[in-house]
C-alpha cells in the first residue's frame, strides 16, 4: 500500500468545501464552517490536504471557491454536478477512490436544504465513524486520532476515533485565516465529471424565504377570575425560594454547597 | 335503629346562639365545628356566615375569597391541580410515536416538552384509534414528571454502554426499537445536546430522508401521511414546506407542551437485550475548561459580584476554586473592580447559566433582566429585603466574604475526601 513511507506524508486529509451564503447580503461566499474545517486541516502537522467541491463552476460561485484557494492551496478538485443534484453518491465514490484517512467538512450547508445530513450519509455509506462538532484535533498517531469535541456551554469532550474517519466542524473551531488574493487568482480548478443523481423530492417541495416565527403566547389557564387577574398582573419572579436568615456563615455555605452538588456544577 | 333523623331543637338553638356558653361544644357535637356550610336535615344547604373568615389585625372580621386560606392547609395548590388532571390510559394502541428527549441535566427540557406536545398531537389525531407516545431515555435521569409531560410508555435504557457519549450504541438501540415496534413517527429535538446528531444518524441508518429544523406541523389531508411540516433550511434563510416524513427533527416551540392531561408513563422494555456493539469512538470524558475563557453568555456556572463584595481577592479565589465563570453587576464594573465584558444585565451580557450565584448584588431590574433565563439563582446579601431574594431559589442573609470563605473550605474538604477515597 505505502511503498515509501519515509517520503509520503503520514496523513491524507480531504476537506469538503461548499459555497456559502452571506447572512445579510445573500451573496455567495466561502462557507464559514467549511473554512473553519480548512483551517483545522491546516493546523494538522504533516498532512497533505486536498479540497473537494461538488457542483458547477458558475460565475457567481467562482470567487467563493477561489477564496478557499486563497487560504494556501494550489488547486481544488471540482466534482462536476448540475444544479439541484444529490451529490452524496458522487462524493462517496470520489472519497472511496481517494486514499484519504480523514475527511473534514462543515456541519451544514448555507444554501439549499441545509439539513446537515451529508456527513452522516457519507459516513453510513463509507462505513466510517463520524465525529460531530469538532473543536480541535489533538493528535493523530497509530491510526487513531484524539479529538476535542465542542459541547454546548463552552465545554469540551475528548474522544478517540479510529481512522479513517469523518469529522464535522462547527462554529467553535478556530476562526479561518484570511483569504489571500494572489494565491486565490493563481489557483487551479481540477474538474472531474461525477456521476449524476437527481434529487427528486427537493423539486417537489415548496420553498420560500424564511418567515419570522410567531412568538409563543403566554396561555393562562385559570379557573377563577381572581387567578386570571393575578396571572395578567403578575411580575415574573421565581417565588418559592428558600431564604435563610440568622444562620452562621458555615450553615449558609453548607446550604449553597448542597445546591451546587445537586446541580452538578462542581467538578 | 330507626332511619328517621331526630332533631334536637335545643341543640340547634344553642348552635345558632354564638353567645351561649355551650355554643362551641354543641357545634362540635353536631359535626360542624369549623364548617361554614352543611347540608340540613331536609336537604337544604345551610350556611353559617359567622364561621366564614377570620379576625384581622385590628379586630375587624375579614373574609378572604381568594382561596388562599384553604391553600395553606392543602399542601400546595399545584399538587392539588396535578391530582385533578384527568388521567389518560391507552391500553391497545393503534400505532406508536417514539420521542427521544435530550434529557439535558437528567431532566426534560422545555424543548423536550414541546416535542412531546407535538408527539401527543400526532398520536391523538384520530380519537377512535389512538396511538401511544413512547419516550426513550438513555442513562440515569432525575425526572419525576413523565406523566404530566404526556408520555404513555417509557423505555428507560440504563446499561453502561449507552450512558455517556455513545452514539453508536444508542443508534443500535434505536434500530432495535424500529424493528420491534415500527413506529409511525420518530421525533427528535434538533439540538446541539445530542438529539440532532442521533436523529441524523438514525435517518442515515434507516435510509429515510428526515425533515430537519421543523418548526410547524399542520394536518393536511392532501398528503399521504395526513400532515405537512414547515422546516428551516439554508442557514435559517428558507422555509421548506413538505410532507411530514417518518423521522422529524424539530426545533424548540414546535408545539405547545401537554398541560391538561396525565398519562400512564408505563415502563416498557426491549424484547431482547441490546447487542454489544464495538464502538469505534472512545469517550475519554469531559476536559476541564478554563472557566474564565468561557464566554459569559454561554457559561454554565457564574459567580457574580456586586457592590456588597469587599474582599475582592477572596472573591476571585472562590471563583477559581468553585470553577465558576466570573460575572459582575454594573456597579462593580463602574467602580473598576471587574472588566466591562464581565457585566451581567441589560447593558452587559444576557446570561443563560444553569446556576447563577449573586454575591452582594441587590438586584436592579436591569440585572434581573439579564439573568431571566438562568435556572437556579443563589443570592448572598446582607439586606434580607432586596429584590434579588425574590428571584433567588436559595437566598442566604449574611456577610458574603465569610460565607464564600467557608464555601471554599467545604469544597476543598470534599475534594480532598474524594481524592483520599480514590
Amino acid at each position: 500500500m505505502q511503498p515509501d513511507s519515509s517520503r509520503r506524508p503520514a496523513l491524507e486529509v480531504t476537506v469538503l468545501v461548499s459555497v456559502g451564503r452571506h447572512p445579510v447580503t445573500g451573496r455567495a461566499r466561502r462557507a464559514d464552517q467549511d473554512a473553519r474545517g480548512v483551517e483545522l486541516a491546516k493546523s494538522l502537522p504533516n498532512a497533505e490536504i486536498g479540497l473537494l467541491h461538488a457542483g458547477r463552476l458558475s460565475e457567481c460561485d467562482e470567487p467563493a471557491l477561489r477564496s478557499y484557494l486563497g487560504m494556501g492551496f494550489a488547486e481544488l478538485s471540482l466534482l462536476e454536478q448540475p444544479e439541484g443534484a444529490d451529490v452524496v453518491p458522487a462524493v462517496a465514490e470520489a472519497l472511496e477512490a481517494s486514499s484519504s484517512q480523514l475527511v473534514i467538512t462543515g456541519e451544514r450547508a448555507e444554501q439549499g436544504e441545509g439539513s446537515g445530513l451529508m456527513p452522516y450519509l457519507l459516513a453510513e455509506r463509507l462505513g466510517w465513524p463520524l465525529v460531530t462538532s469538532l473543536a480541535a484535533v489533538e493528535s493523530v498517531e497509530n491510526g487513531q486520532a484524539t479529538l476535542l469535541q465542542a459541547l454546548p456551554r463552552g465545554q469540551r469532550r475528548r474522544l478517540k476515533v479510529r481512522l479513517p474517519a469523518l469529522l464535522t466542524v462547527d462554529g467553535s473551531a478556530p476562526a479561518p485565516r484570511q483569504s489571500a488574493y494572489g494565491p486565490a487568482r493563481r489557483g487551479q480548478f481540477d474538474s472531474v465529471p461525477g456521476s449524476v443523481c437527481d434529487d427528486e423530492p427537493w423539486s417537489q417541495w415548496q420553498v420560500q424565504p424564511a418567515r419570522k416565527r410567531p412568538k409563543r403566547l403566554k396561555i393562562v389557564k385559570a379557573t377563577s377570575p381572581r387567578d386570571r387577574f393575578k396571572a395578567a398582573a403578575a411580575k415574573s419572579e421565581g417565588g418559592g425560594g428558600q431564604v435563610l436568615t440568622d444562620v452562621t456563615p458555615q450553615e449558609g455555605a453548607e446550604a449553597i454547597f448542597k445546591l451546587l452538588r445537586e446541580e452538578e456544577v462542581l467538578r | 335503629m330507626s332511619e328517621v333523623q331526630r332533631r334536637d331543637p335545643r341543640k340547634e338553638w344553642i348552635a345558632r346562639n354564638r353567645l351561649h356558653p355551650r355554643h362551641l361544644e354543641v357545634l362540635a357535637e353536631l359535626g360542624r365545628g369549623a364548617a361554614s356550610e352543611w347540608m340540613g336535615p331536609h336537604g337544604v344547604l345551610r350556611r353559617n356566615p359567622h364561621a366564614v373568615g377570620f379576625t384581622g389585625p385590628n379586630g375587624v372580621k375579614r373574609i378572604d375569597r381568594s382561596g388562599a386560606q384553604q391553600g395553606v392547609t392543602g399542601g400546595g395548590a399545584a399538587a392539588a391541580a396535578a391530582e385533578q388532571k384527568p388521567r389518560v390510559e391507552i391500553s391497545d394502541p393503534a400505532f406508536s410515536v417514539v420521542v427521544v428527549p435530550d434529557m439535558a441535566g437528567g431532566r426534560l427540557s422545555g424543548h423536550d416538552r414541546d416535542l412531546l406536545g407535538l408527539a401527543r398531537r400526532l398520536a391523538d389525531v384520530d380519537s377512535a384509534s389512538r396511538g401511544v407516545v413512547v419516550a426513550v431515555v438513555f442513562g440515569p435521569h432525575k425526572e419525576s414528571s413523565f406523566e404530566e409531560a404526556g408520555i404513555d410508555r417509557l423505555l428507560h435504557l440504563d446499561s453502561s454502554d449507552v450512558t455517556g457519549y455513545a452514539p453508536e450504541a444508542r443508534l443500535g438501540a434505536l434500530g432495535m426499537i424500529d424493528m420491534a415496534w415500527t413506529p409511525r413517527h420518530w421525533l427528535l429535538p434538533d439540538s446541539k445536546l445530542g438529539g440532532g446528531e442521533l436523529g441524523r444518524r438514525l435517518a442515515a441508518r434507516l435510509d429515510e430522508r428526515p425533515a430537519t429544523g421543523v418548526w410547524q406541523v399542520e394536518a393536511d389531508p392532501n398528503q399521504a401521511t395526513g400532515w405537512h411540516c414547515i422546516a428551516r433550511g439554508a442557514a435559517e434563510s428558507l422555509d421548506i414546506q413538505r410532507e411530514l416524513p417518518r423521522i422529524t427533527l424539530a426545533l424548540a416551540e414546535c408545539a405547545e407542551p401537554v398541560s391538561e392531561t396525565r398519562h400512564a408513563a408505563a415502563p416498557l422494555s426491549l424484547p431482547e437485550p441490546l447487542p454489544t456493539t464495538l464502538s469505534r469512538i472512545e469517550d475519554l470524558g469531559q476536559v476541564p475548561v478554563d472557566p474564565s475563557g468561557v464566554a459569559l453568555s454561554e457559561a454554565e456556572f457564574i459567580l457574580s459580584a456586586g457592590n456588597g463584595v469587599k474582599d475582592w481577592d477572596g472573591f476571585h479565589h472562590a471563583a477559581e476554586v468553585l470553577g465558576a465563570t466570573e460575572g459582575a453587576s454594573r456597579v462593580a464594573v463602574d467602580d473598576g473592580y471587574m472588566a466591562r465584558d464581565r457585566q451581567v444585565g441589560a447593558t452587559g451580557t444576557w446570561v443563560t447559566a444553569k446556576v447563577y450565584v449573586a454575591v452582594g448584588i441587590s438586584g436592579a431590574i436591569q440585572h434581573l433582566q439579564g439573568i431571566q433565563t438562568c435556572e437556579k439563582v443563589i443570592a448572598i446579601n446582607m439586606d434580607p429585603g432586596c429584590d434579588m431574594f425574590k428571584r433567588a431559589d436559595l437566598a442566604v442573609v449574611g456577610d458574603s466574604g465569610k460565607i464564600l470563605e467557608s464555601l471554599v473550605t467545604l469544597v476543598e474538604q470534599s475534594r480532598e475526601e474524594s481524592r483520599d477515597a480514590a
